[in-house]
């Protein structure tokens, strides 16, 4: 029996782990895939934002703003990339420059530092090679980038290492109660508590209603991307954002942690969580970016993606104790600004805890990970690291300049991958221009013998993603 | 210090090092990432190899052994299972292996990287994104090299050689492949391979085609649809065919790999997407040569065995101090001809004739290929049966013809 299930291993339900594993408590988080950040959290723009969008007074607005003071701490903690070059929101009009005043009014309610109205050539200084259309733009200096995968799962690996149970392919299927006590029915088995923390957030209304009435209905909102090689990284310095107008949110044109550019999103109403890209709404996203700049090379595009949204019926986060379900707390309908309100809003699990019995904070805990990234490493660092383990010295991904002993180091983790994807999110290993085509069967071969498993069972990620079919004939044909 | 430092030992790596050593060169390297030198050749375990250079059919593994064997009867240095970091103008190196990451310097280098294939995201291709889609040379490795099929029914995505060679081994492994689809109204791959790896299989090959999604079930492949496109390239309505499949190989084309030589700032060529290059291979940095696939892409290995030794003679020259040149002149081109390499000429030379090979973006009927100097006047012509895309395009120039220009020499093609 445990104090508390968190359902989802996305960013919200890892970070809600990670707080949570320093208080007395027993703690199971459970995931339907075989690893955490599979589903929102792996496919978005990897912006934290500085919280002038949100509505003052809303729960976006309050959790956009502390998450964004909090992260820059946290990811140092975590040891996971986060670079806070700023943003702009770029203005296209008079029109437009009104919006941006308004942008920043509600950036100064919410309490956002650091926010300035830039004129065209204060905007150019600061990003040279946007379109000739841009006249202005608001300068949000707070926000950053993050990777999101990365981030989560080092949240988790802490919560793992100050004991938190996660429980992979586990998919909850019922939840029952029976004297304040919680069953959770998964495709593996069946989990005892006595209150539920729901983070499931595509899913996270039919979760709820596994027990509860209908309180919010989510509506899965799914955005295309872009991805592009570092050669069009260098082109972009900050997050830029195109004016929010009648025409839609515009796309975004990003730089990434790793030093890529990003490009999109688009925003369609989907009826369930399908992650497939369409030429349709690709062709738009490349016309409409040409707004923020002209001078994207396309063709050097490396992958397309698509995440989906997990907005709700509310215009707003919804952090409430379900009004049908004593117990059960909802942390559901995260839209964007949830990557960037995860922290903060994980943080404060505990207040709600705490008004149903006292927690106490454990006296031994960890909060802090430590990695090897072997790229960033001094010529002499480089030597001593392969001195003490010369798989440091052999080359796996050759784009990311991945070793193989950060790839090792990986399954020494308290959540070792389960897939190639799996690398991919903890390392970078084929995450860079030949996508994988050189060293995803290195890392094939790797996993196959760390996981000791049949070529037959190698998976590129989720469950059924199997890579290889058939054993090549012997001898003569 | 070494004379000579050569990065990668497949075709054009193992070439240039052997000739360079028998042209007198003393203080040889090879590094190679790898942990067996032959580069790709390795998984290419097909025949038609070496037919022009040693008068005989060789798979890739013996076409590379031929050197192999010759190179271990030298002093020659082999570094394996070595990754080149960095490169630097100054034709510093900065290697790392098991042993360490350490600096080292050549008077003179030679980069030969190879090439990398074009992926799913460079042309966009939508739709889902389970497991399925590979590499032709992806899938090549996990099947030449470790005895694994990437599946049962296949559609391959464009005709490059390595897609064409794939639907014959992935057919003789007991697959079914169903369909080869090439966007261009031409194939990419040898005239040679159409035949012996799609015709005589049945295959059906859908010129002017592309897929336009690729769909999923659990997480793999397992329908993709195909389109028929015009002369722009863009999808003709209603004229979509589905094939169910759960496996695509992608053969639409190879990339130079140059993302060492970007850090010594040598020019590259936005066409070739390899370094520019001189009559002798060698780069906008001095001293710095190149060759094989990190160039241009080849149509077989035994031309870039050869284009290496071309580069390793002149990085021994340039070692010995044995260079005559004072200027240099530009070769330029008329469509359809897309480029040329090379794409500069030192003068004067003591060679008799200059190669330039090309590739055309259109096939063509009989033609003549006209060399112009820069006064206008055709100074040489070479006719053609036939020039097709498929197939780099040869021409000698004699350099007695071009030995006065001044600036610039341009090369066009006329259809009879």
């Amino acid at each position: 029996m445990y104090d508390v299930i968190i359902i989802g291993a996305g960013v919200v339900g890892c970070s809600t782990a990670y707080w949570l594993s320093q208080y007395e408590m027993s703690i199971a988080i459970l995931e339907t895939h075989n690893d955490v950040a599979n589903g929102t959290t792996k496919a978005n723009s990897g912006c934290m934002h500085a919280g002038y969008d949100p509505q003052p007074g809303s729960l976006m607005a309050k959790y956009n703003v502390e998450g964004s003071l909090m992260a820059k701490e946290l990811c140092e903690k975590l040891d996971v990339p986060y670079n806070n070059d700023g943003s702009l929101v770029l203005a296209y009009n008079q029109q437009d420059v009104q919006t941006l005043q308004e942008l920043y009014q509600r950036g100064i309610q919410n309490g956002v530092k650091e926010l300035y109205i830039l004129d065209e050539k204060e905007t150019r200084k600061l990003e040279p090679l946007l379109s000739e259309k841009v006249v202005g733009s608001l300068y949000a200096k707070t926000s950053a980038i993050i990777d999101p995968w990365r981030y989560t799962i080092a949240l988790v690996e802490v919560a793992v290492e100050n004991g938190v149970d996660l429980k992979l392919s586990n998919e909850v299927k019922a939840i029952t109660k029976e004297n304040d006590v919680f069953t959770v029915t998964t495709s593996k088995g069946q989990y005892k508590c006595r209150y539920i923390i729901n983070a499931a957030g595509v899913y996270s209304d039919i979760v709820h209603e596994m027990i509860g009435e209908k309180e919010f209905t989510i509506i899965p909102v799914r955005g295309q991307y872009f991805l592009l090689d570092k050669s069009e990284g260098e082109k972009v310095h900050l997050t830029l954002f195109q004016c929010p107008s009648k025409y839609g949110k515009g796309v975004a044109v990003c730089p990434t942690v790793h030093g890529n550019m990003i490009v999109g999103p688009d925003a369609e109403t989907i009826q369930f969580e399908d992650l497939a890209t369409t030429s349709e709404v690709l062709n738009y996203i490349k016309e409409r970016s040409a707004l923020t700049m002209d001078c994207i090379n396309f063709k050097e595009n490396i992958r397309n993606f698509a995440g989906v949204r997990a907005r709700s019926d509310r215009q707003d986060f919804i952090i409430e104790e379900s009004k049908s379900v004593k117990n059960f707390y909802n942390l559901a309908g995260m839209a964007s600004p949830g990557l960037t309100a995860a922290c903060a809003i994980g943080y404060h699990v505990i207040d709600w805890l705490n008004t149903k019995e006292k927690f106490v904070k454990k006296e031994n805990y960890q909060e802090t990970r430590k990695k090897v990234h072997f790229k960033d490493l001094s010529f002499e660092e480089k030597n001593e690291m392969i001195a003490k383990n010369p798989a440091y010295g052999r080359i796996i991904c050759r784009c990311e300049q991945v070793t193989e002993g950060e790839i090792l180091d990986c399954f020494n983790s308290p959540i070792p991958p389960q897939s190639i994807d799996g690398i991919k999110r903890r390392t970078n290993a084929g995450m860079g221009r030949c996508q994988g085509g050189f060293c995803g069967e290195k890392v094939a071969m790797i996993l196959k013998e760390k996981l000791n498993i049949e070529f037959n069972e190698i998976l590129l990620d989720k469950e059924g993603s199997n890579i290889l079919m058939n054993k090549a004939k012997e001898g003569d044909y | 210090m070494y004379d000579l430092i050569v990065i990668g030992a497949g075709p054009a790596g193992l070439s240039a090092a052997l000739t360079a050593y028998e042209k007198g060169l003393k203080k040889i390297l090879v590094v190679e990432r790898d942990k067996e030198m032959g580069g790709i050749l390795n998984q290419c375990i097909h025949n038609g190899f070496g037919l022009h250079l040693f008068k005989e059919e060789l798979t890739g593994p013996e076409f590379a052994g031929k050197f192999i064997e010759k190179i271990k009867e030298t002093n020659i240095e082999i570094m394996l299972d070595t990754m080149v970091l960095k490169l630097d103008e100054n034709k510093n190196i900065y290697i790392l292996n098991t042993k360490g990451y350490q600096k080292l310097s050549a008077k003179a280098i030679i980069l030969a990287m190879g090439c990398r294939e074009r992926t799913r995201g460079a042309i966009a291709t939508p739709g889902d994104r389970g497991a399925g889609v590979y590499t032709a040379g992806a899938a090549q490795r996990y099947m030449n090299m470790d005895g694994y099929s990437v599946g049962n029914k296949v559609v391959i995505l464009g005709s490059g050689d390595i897609g064409l060679i794939m639907a014959r081994r992935m057919t003789l492994e007991g697959a079914k492949v169903l369909a080869c689809v090439e966007i261009n109204p031409y194939s990419a791959g040898l005239r040679r391979n159409i035949k012996q790896c799609l015709e005589d299989f049945n295959i059906p090959l859908y010129l002017s085609h592309t897929i336009t999604d690729i769909k999923c079930t659990n997480n793999r492949v397992s329908k993709v649809i195909v389109s028929k496109v015009d002369e722009a390239y863009n999808t003709i309505k209603d004229s979509e065919i589905e094939i169910e499949c759960d496996t695509v190989l992608l053969s639409i084309g190879l990339i130079p790999e140059n993302e060492l030589s970007k850090e010594a700032n040598i020019t590259i060529d936005q066409r070739t997407k390899g370094p520019v290059v001189y009559e002798n291979m060698e780069t906008s940095v001095e001293g710095i040569f190149c060759c094989g696939n990190v160039v241009q892409v080849h149509d077989l290995a035994d031309n870039v065995a050869l284009e290496a030794k071309k580069a390793a003679l002149a990085a021994c020259k340039y070692v010995l101090n044995e260079r005559t040149f004072e200027r240099e002149i530009k070769v330029e081109v008329n469509k359809p001809i897309s480029y040329t390499v090379p794409q500069k000429i030192h003068l004067p030379i003591d060679e008799k004739l200059i190669d330039i090979s090309f590739r055309t973006n259109k096939i063509l009927g009989k033609c003549v290929i006209k060399v112009v100097n820069s006064s206008g006047e055709v100074i040489c012509k070479y006719p053609r049966e036939y020039v097709i895309p498929a197939e780099l395009e040869k021409i000698n120039i004699p350099v007695s013809l071009i030995k006065d220009e001044k600036n610039n020499i341009t090369i066009f093609i006329e259809e009879d």
